[in-house]
């Protein structure tokens, strides 16, 4: 990357994380007082911010198992790339849905006292399994690199290889086997998990049978195709960006993960389809309005430009035109960066109209209103959030052999 | 899964398709024993009843008698269900079944049991348990105004109590749905699943934040479930979900709920249902009683006289 690049990444990330670190010191010593939503309203963005994260951590998850268990070698460059992503925004994730807590110090109160008849209780139970998983596939998967960094890295790395290689010297060929061999079990394991976890998201809101916009029977599999379209999206770019600069693999690589999300974005489009036109075909019903108001009310550009246009419409046209790395790579991108708007416009909507009308007027105070737009300080925190994965990101990137051994450390200069 | 590949030449052990079935059962079994965790953990949260109130003689309460007033059939209403309250309470708490009736053709739209209850459980802004809906109904010259008080429901079958991760909600035997301050995370699962609204979020504002002083009476702790919260320095219920409680407090005194006792149309009734000479009861049984979005299955506990 250019040195000027470089530097306009880190004032931007400096920048990020002031601002967002403000942010997050008023959310603990001021609570809710900044934020927008309500009592109407409860949920807004980092609650959005929570499942699309979730989301991207199940999709890049689930792409890593794939490429562990079925595919070649080379590509699992990108596997560990993805699995390391899938942890980062796991915890960006929680971190996210934490931050909307009422008390944020009882959260440990999911684990000594939990209801397993709430959606919300199983969520957190198997996001805990989740990342304990996630956490010893790295471990497993880059052991063996690992236990070569005490000899041949310098600095942090040889510490880190010392400290985290649970080995004396290179593994042998018998316990790189035996690595390998528990990795493929745990993706193995994973794989369920992360389709249950991410498919529940959509369950926690769809069981909800006082809501008419979530309670569909579709909206586990929206959210399961979701996660898999942006998490995929985010790897692409990310793959882009730091993949192997080899020409046949870069397109290997390429290939692989363009056509898997041009296919999976296609699928999307299919259901959201179903989504929207089965309730809006004969124009009445609660949700139609609500569905209009997507549409056509004061936030259409959300849907139609950010969504339809920059998410759907520009990246099918990259994916389906140009088998290039920075076309993939972009694609990616800005179907990850747009998924947030399929999100928000899961989470608000549901939450906009009551089914007794008339208590928009039967109270008048600020936080009982049927209309949300998030704070400044909502997205402040966000931004730390962002912030605080992406410096997680680079981390780990630069500190854990993410890039398989045969590439050396040349693959680490991105 | 292995026996049903149809048996050819095995292949030798430590080859690849020896090591990938091996991977596999061992996830399958991974995977086998979290599922059955799994469902024994759901199916014993499914039989499992929350609740930590006192119930049989524990929960009997033996209040005196109004003395001074004698009270018969054709007595104030409120004196007669203050009088049914007072037999409903010597009973223990799983034989009462507490009942609330709100008849909108008394009611004026004054709004002073949505007051008298902010004052009572002395409620922040951003929370309400009992606004009154108003609606205007036809057009000039033909309009009329219809008033719709609503507190929590009370439902039979609660949406609200379920989804809570942290058993912090639930119904009690005497039928009012309540909430445990001290165990709840304020995650608002609850809140988005009453079809009514009738949950609400303590987000810790004051009235008089903003201005130069914080006025005392937004400081002193309410006293709702008979404990006393205070809300100075970020302590329950501020982050919790809040919501009508039938004034639990006050009925354990022997009182009866404020919006009953400040209604000036006499529009509110109270009292329990499982006592045939009670008011409530005798009322709820009218045609003309109707709950609302008893579509939604949830057995609501208010009744309205239409
Ligand atoms: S009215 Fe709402 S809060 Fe009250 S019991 Fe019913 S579902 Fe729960
Ligand atoms: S807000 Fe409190 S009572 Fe409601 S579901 Fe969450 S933890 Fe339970």
């Amino acid at each position: 990357m250019r040195v000027h690049w470089r530097i306009l990444l880190w004032i931007a990330w400096l920048a990020a994380a002031v601002w967002g670190g403000f942010g997050f010191v008023e959310r603990l010593s001021g609570g809710h007082a900044a934020a927008n939503y309500g009592s109407y309203i409860v949920w807004g963005l980092w609650v959005s911010a929570y499942i699309y994260f979730v989301g991207i951590s199940a999709g890049s998850f689930l792409l890593s198992s794939l490429i562990y268990v079925f595919g070649e070698r080379r590509f699992e460059r990108v596997g560990r790339l993805a699995l390391f992503t899938a942890i980062i925004s796991l915890c960006m994730a929680l971190f996210s849905i934490w931050c909307d807590l009422g008390q944020m110090s009882r959260v440990h109160r999911i684990f000594t006292s939990p209801n397993f008849g709430s959606m919300m209780a199983w969520m957190v139970w198997l996001y805990s399994f989740y990342l304990l998983l996630m956490l010893i596939e790295l471990w497993l998967a880059t052991r063996a690199d690992l236990a070569r960094w005490q000899a041949s890295a310098r600095g942090a790395r040889r510490v880190i290889g010392r400290l985290l290689a649970c080995s004396r010297g290179p593994l042998d060929a018998r316990q790189e086997r035996r690595c390998r061999h528990w990795l493929k079990v745990l993706v193995l394991t994973g794989i369920p998990l992360a389709i249950a976890f991410s498919g529940g998201v959509g369950a926690l809101f769809s069981t909800l049978s006082a809501r008419a916009f979530w309670h569909t029977p579709l909206m586990p599999i929206l959210f399961l195709t979701g996660a898999l379209v942006s998490g995929v999206g985010l790897v692409a770019f990310l793959a882009a960006l730091f993949a192997p600069r080899r020409p046949a693999e870069q397109r290997d690589t390429v290939l692989l993960l363009g056509r898997a999300l041009l296919a999976l974005l296609i699928f999307d489009v299919i259901l959201e389809w179903a989504e929207f036109s089965v309730p809006m075909w004969y124009g009445v019903g609660p949700e139609y309005s609500l569905l209009m108001r997507v549409l056509f009310g004061e936030f259409w550009w959300v849907f139609w430009v950010l969504h339809v246009g920059l998410g759907c419409i520009v990246p099918i046209l990259l994916l389906a035109l140009r088998w290039r790395a920075w076309s993939v790579g972009l694609a990616g991108l800005l179907v990850a960066v747009t998924f947030m708007t399929v999100r928000l416009n899961i989470v608000i909507p549901g939450l906009l109209d009551p089914h007794f009308q008339g208590l928009q007027t039967a109270f008048t105070d600020h936080r009982l209103v049927f209309w949300y737009v998030p704070s400044l300080f909502e997205w402040q925190v966000t931004v730390f959030i962002v912030a605080l994965g992406a410096a997680l990101f680079y981390l780990g990137f630069r500190l854990l052999p993410l890039a398989p051994h045969d590439e050396g450390a040349a693959g680490c200069q991105a | 899964m292995s026996d049903s590949s149809p048996r050819v030449e095995e292949p030798p052990a430590g080859s690849p398709s020896v090591e990938n079935r091996r991977a596999f059962l061992k996830a399958a079994a991974l995977l086998g024993g979290a599922a059955t965790a799994g469902t024994a953990a759901l199916v014993d949260a499914k039989r499992t009843t929350i609740g930590n109130e006192p119930t049989g003689a524990a929960s009997v309460r033996d209040l005196p008698p109004l003395a001074s007033i004698s009270i018969e059939r054709r007595s104030d209403p409120l004196l007669c269900m203050q009088e049914a309250l007072r037999r409903a309470l010597a009973k223990p708490v799983e034989e009462r079944r507490w009942l609330m009736v709100i008849d909108t053709r008394k009611c004026v739209g004054c709004h002073a049991c949505t007051i008298a209850c902010v004052a009572e459980n002395r409620l922040p802004p951003g929370v309400v348990y009992r606004p009154v809906v108003t609606e205007e109904i036809g057009s000039f010259p033909n309009v009329a105004l219809r008033f719709t008080p609503r507190p929590c429901m009370h439902c039979d079958e609660p949406p609200c109590t379920p989804v809570c991760p942290v058993r912090a909600t639930w119904k009690r035997p005497d039928g009012i749905v309540v909430v445990d301050y001290y165990k709840c995370i304020g995650c608002g699962y609850c809140v988005t699943a009453c079809p009514y609204n009738a949950r609400t979020r303590d987000l810790g504002e004051h009235y008089t934040d903003g201005t130069p002083a914080l006025q005392p009476y937004e400081e002193r702790p309410s006293l709702e479930y008979g404990k006393l919260w205070d809300r100075r320095g970020h302590g329950s219920p501020v982050g919790n979900a809040r919501k009508c409680h039938f004034c639990l407090h006050r009925l354990e005194e022997g009182m009866l709920p404020e919006c009953v006792t400040s209604c000036i149309g006499r529009a509110t009734y109270f009292g329990d249902a499982a006592d045939p000479d009670n008011l409530v009861a005798e009322l709820a049984a009218r045609p003309n009683a109707r709950r609302l979005l008893e579509e939604k299955g949830t057995g609501p506990r208010v009744v309205y006289l239409v």
